[in-house]
């Protein structure tokens, strides 16, 4: 068996031919553009359209517009809203002056935040199934001044099919394999739920569905990628924030998407997942944020596990052969009189 | 990074103060947790603690075998298959499709510690099921081909069983650290040796059980190694001030693992100043070691879990 280069960390080059495809299709996948999401949920109703994707639990979460809450084995595209009390560049949101007293983000946030505290999963339900608070406290009521400045970050979370998926990497069945797309798919007939992607994914995507059992997430709709046709999601987005296509041509357009910004004077404007030296060696569903990844309830600096895989069964062999010789020295001694 | 910029804006038309936006809590989403916490339930802590147990069994049963130590041999192989067997049943259990178990023998992949471990797991049981069985059907004069192979095969299959025990006592330590879970992860230096110290530690209080204590020698010693072992690699862990270290000192996981410490500490010191004299200490001592073993692996679970529900682990704060 040939080791390719870099098969646990860093660039790859090719990951469908690393991964045994012949001849394939260039490495497709997704560019959201947080920067031009107007929180319309298109895509999270057409990927469930599509993918025959179940209820979810219906949940009024008080975080903002979303009552989606996260991505899930049966939300695989979800809609992060946060409020802020900051201006987007020069932009203006209308209100300062008026009164309307200040923001209430911060308060339901709180209690958002109380009520996860208190969840079974920490949270880790939302997307799954149904998160019911255990009890619902009464929101204060925000006294003070005038408004302050406001704006509001959307961004259409969705799996990021890394160059190096921990959940591919770990799955013991072969249910989770690398498409010629160069996509990460869970093949449903193969899956016996044994839960190790779910912990594998430094991103909290892919999770099992209760009740079914097996782990389900984003196929990248690979059924509509066979017969040519562009993911569900992109498709339904009416401001292209979600944008399809070979994945070297979405890193350019990101690259010049992301001056254009700067040049208009969102200097908070950043490319998240594009560069293919990061932790997971770039993904395939990358994003331009406006604010850094924990505010939208992604990992600020992923690592795929896989990394330190050879030093942990270099620690695993040494803590092996000093059991095997515990036991032997254990028999070595003397008999007891 | 240029978190302090974001942080201090002046507005463009100049009218006011340096508008500072402070942020009381470190960066989240609502709160929310980044990563999904595992969907195992503690099904996977019984499994680690009983393959471990199987794993040091099968070792002392070969030694015992080798060194004439009868009950020791005898207790040593029927503990290793009792304890594999109530391992494996947990292992399935906790699947979400338990009849497709056998889905994970479709392919052998290294990059997965959890198919190495099926097929490690797999070749162990093998020898360790023979090894048991000619314990328990070990008649040579019995009429029958079956007996007489059993007879033949048992002293190699416990010596391949006592082989691959420590890659079975030591691979499912990789298996939990080789996740996103930060507590599992930070400590994947440390977790091989937790774990084979605690085999050795409740294989060594089985020992002590299953044979009278003029056998259970050899049982006393493995035991002390591990339990030295193992409170020592513990407080390694606890020493080390990284944040993803926490739950293991903090919480119902902190409070399991103490417990753990506790018990594994008595086991021994039980085994050191009794073990020798008085069946019932030795009885007691080995009891105490074996509940040190699962409290430790209970604990290690549950702070692996307690680090995935908040996000504080994986974005810091």
């Amino acid at each position: 068996m040939r080791i390719a280069p870099n098969s646990l960390f860093g660039p790859v080059e090719d990951v469908a031919g690393q991964a045994g495809h012949g001849e394939h299709p260039p490495r497709m996948g997704f560019f959201t553009d947080t920067s031009i999401c107007i929180g319309c949920k298109a895509c999270e109703v057409a990927c469930k359209e599509w993918n025959g994707v179940p209820e979810d639990g219906m949940n009024l979460l008080g975080m903002s517009m979303d009552n989606t809450g996260g991505l899930g084995a049966s939300s695989w595209r979800h809609v992060a809203f946060i409020e802020q009390p900051r201006r987007l560049a020069g932009s203006d949101a209308g209100i300062a002056g008026l009164p309307v007293g200040p923001s209430g983000a911060q308060a339901t946030a709180a209690i958002v935040e109380s009520a996860l505290r208190r969840a079974p999963r920490g949270g880790g339900e939302l997307g799954t199934s149904a998160f019911a608070p255990d009890h619902v406290p009464e929101v204060p009521v925000a006294e003070g001044p005038e408004r302050m400045d406001f704006r509001w970050l959307m961004l259409s979370d969705v799996c990021k099919h890394c160059t190096h998926a921990g959940c591919l990497d770990v799955c013991p069945t072969g249910a989770l394999v690398r498409s010629e797309f160069g996509t990460v798919v869970v093949q449903q007939d193969i899956c016996n739920g044994c839960g190790y992607c779910v912990s594998a994914c430094p991103f909290g995507v892919i999770d099992r569905r209760p009740g079914d059992g097996r782990a389900h997430k984003c196929t990248l709709c690979y059924d509509r990628l066979r017969g040519g046709l562009e993911p569900a999601c992109a498709k339904a987005c009416p401001t292209d924030s979600i944008q399809y296509g070979e994945l070297d041509v979405l890193r350019d357009r990101a690259t010049a998407r992301l001056e254009t910004l700067r040049e208009r004077g969102v200097v908070e404007a950043r490319l998240y997942g594009e560069d293919p030296r990061d932790g997971v060696g770039g993904f395939g569903a990358f994003f331009l944020l406006l604010d850094e990844p924990a505010v939208y309830g992604l990992p600020n600096a992923p690592v795929v596990a896989s990394r330190d895989l050879p030093a942990m069964w270099k620690a695993a062999g040494v803590a092996a052969l000093g059991l095997f010789a515990a036991a032997l020295s254990a028999f070595m001694e003397p008999r007891e009189p | 990074m240029s978190r302090t910029n974001e942080r201090q804006r002046v507005p463009e038309d100049g009218s006011r103060e340096v508008t500072m936006v402070p942020r009381a809590r470190p960066a989240s989403y609502y709160g929310r947790a980044v990563l999904k916490p595992p969907v195992w339930q503690e099904d996977i802590a019984y499994y680690f603690f009983l393959g471990g147990l199987s794993a040091g069994a099968s070792l002392l049963a070969a030694g015992a075998d080798q060194s004439g130590r009868t009950a020791l041999r005898r207790g040593g192989r029927l503990g290793a298959l009792g304890s594999l067997g109530l391992g494996t049943f947990f292992l399935v259990k906790d699947l979400g499709r338990p009849e497709r178990f056998h889905h994970m023998l479709r392919v052998a992949k290294l990059t997965s510690p959890m198919s190495v471990g099926t097929w490690i797991l797999s070749a162990y049981g093998a020898a360790c099921a023979t090894a048991a069985a000619a314990e328990v059907w070990p008649a040579p004069r019995t009429r029958g081909r079956p007996a007489r192979v059993l007879a033949v095969a048992g002293r190699p299959a416990g010596l391949v069983a006592a082989l691959l025990a420590p890659a079975v006592a030591a691979y499912t330590a990789v298996l939990i650290a080789d996740t996103a879970v930060p507590a599992w992860n930070a400590a994947r230096r440390e977790l091989p040796f937790v774990f084979t110290a605690s085999a050795a530690a409740s294989a060594g209080g089985l020992g002590m059980i299953v044979a009278p204590p003029d056998e259970a020698a050899p049982a006393r010693r493995l035991a002390q190694y591990g339990a030295i072992v193992e409170l020592a690699a513990s407080r390694r862990l606890e020493a080390r001030r990284e944040l993803a270290l926490e739950p293991y000192r903090s919480g119902e996981a902190g409070r399991l693992l103490n417990r753990a410490s506790a018990l594994t500490a008595a086991g021994v010191l039980g085994s050191m100043l009794a073990g020798r004299r008085s069946r019932l200490a030795a009885v007691c001592s080995g009891a105490a070691l074996l509940a040190g073993g699962v409290y430790e692996r209970l604990g290690i679970f549950r702070a692996g879990v307690a680090s995935t529900t908040d996000p504080r682990y994986v974005n810091g704060g």
